[in-house]
């Protein structure tokens, strides 16, 4: 279970229907390739997020397969269309099964 | 022919005359810096008096930057460090120490306001000017009852660091440099112009005659320190200004001072009163 791991998501409060928005999120996670040797030689075992979905009103609008290459604290910048009011979920899947969720709400008029 | 390369010699000459000075324009001509669309920042400034004409103007680190890195410090989402103050900010609300007491039980972070601004300072009950660093460790061992404080430059006291920092984001560099604090900063001073290494390299060489050109692939800036502790792309992590400090006299391939030390603790209230005018942007994001 990696230590810390605290998602972000940043999403315009409003827009009008029909309007594509910028959505942001970042979540700090070390991303551990399972390439890098500590000090003493032995491989640090991998530990990544390996996927990221994002969800409005229960409508998947992508999802996303990550790769060790993916470096620490992954950011994920798109555009979603929004034509009703609703609520966005994130979820972020860990190697190790963990689960991270984030919400965030828009009123679209 | 012979006059011909001597005139045109002589034309060459004029010429690196001419461009001997600092490579002014290179600083970034966009000057304005507003974080998260409310903190304004001061990126440029009249020189402060001690400075005695050595440099006219001072630019923060900020202008040196291309426009992709600065845009990443206009807004706390954007930046990373502010990871790092996150986690600085779990850390202040937990509990350390023999005394039962987290840092929240005294202070808000709000109350760090002037602080970065105003530090390192004189400390009149210890005799010694502090640094934050320096501070946070007092407070630990004579407040909190903590045995093991925080190491000068370990993650932990960096996050600390970075969150003191952004709570005095938009005040204006104003460190005293005299009173008690007078001989650590004539001290600093001296330091700051003496070079040091097999490079034979002061500060003031790359900082104050050279900025703005560059260096191998760096491009050199004031080496102003209102924006520390940075989170340095190059690192993906956030870097200290003694760890700074460090880096830079090896870079002179110089034996070191170490992060804490007496000197560097007086290069950094010198280094940190060449600022005296810019405003504080860190945690500020850098190469």
């Amino acid at each position: 279970m990696a230590d810390n791991v605290t998602p972000r998501v940043r999403v315009p409060r409003d827009a009008s229907a029909g309007d594509s928005v910028s959505v942001r999120t970042l979540i700090s996670h070390p991303m551990e390739s399972g390439v890098r040797r500590d000090g003493d030689g032995n491989i640090i075992p991998r530990q990544i997020i390996n996927r990221f979905t994002c969800e409005f009103n229960g409508e998947n609008v992508i999802d996303v397969t990550l790769e060790p290459a993916i470096s620490t604290n992954p950011y994920f910048q798109f555009e979603a269309i929004v034509n009703e009011t609703g609520t966005f979920q994130f979820t972020w899947y860990d190697d190790d099964g963990s689960v991270y969720e984030e919400t965030a709400d828009i009123t679209v008029s | 022919m012979t006059k011909k390369t001597l005139l045109g010699g002589g034309a060459i000459g004029a010429l690196a005359i001419l461009f001997a000075g600092v490579g002014v324009a290179d600083i970034d001509e966009e000057e304005s810096l507003i974080v998260n669309g409310e903190i304004e920042m001061i990126t440029e400034a009249a020189a402060p008096d001690h400075l005695d004409g050595s440099l006219s103007t001072i630019y923060s680190g900020w202008r040196f930057r291309s426009d992709e890195t600065q845009a990443i410090q206009a807004d706390d989402f954007d930046n990373p460090a502010f990871i790092f103050v996150d986690q600085a900010i779990t850390e202040f609300n937990t509990v350390m120490g023999s005394e039962g007491n987290s840092c929240a039980s005294c202070h808000s972070p709000g109350d760090f306001e002037m602080t970065r601004s105003t530090y390192p300072q004189w400390d009149e009950e210890r005799g010694e000017v502090q640094t934050v660093e320096m501070q946070i460790i007092e407070c630990q061992t004579e407040r909190m009852g903590m045995e093991e404080p925080y190491a000068y430059d370990a993650q932990v006291m960096r996050n600390m660091s970075a969150l003191v920092s952004s709570e005095g984001r938009g005040q204006v560099v104003n460190v005293a440099i005299d009173g008690p604090a007078q001989s650590a900063w004539e001290e600093g001073r001296e330091i700051y112009y003496t070079r040091f290494g097999q490079l034979e390299l002061s500060c003031a060489n790359c900082h104050e005659q050279n900025y703005g050109n560059n260096i191998r692939a760096d491009h050199l800036s004031q080496g102003m320190i209102n924006g520390f502790p940075t989170y340095r792309l190059k690192q993906a992590n956030l870097v200290s200004v003694h760890n700074r400090f460090r880096g830079c006299i090896r870079d002179t391939r110089a034996e070191t001072f170490p992060v804490g030390s007496p000197e560097f603790v007086a290069l950094e209230l010198y280094v940190q009163s060449r600022a005296n005018g810019l405003t504080i942007e860190g945690p500020a994001v850098r190469n």
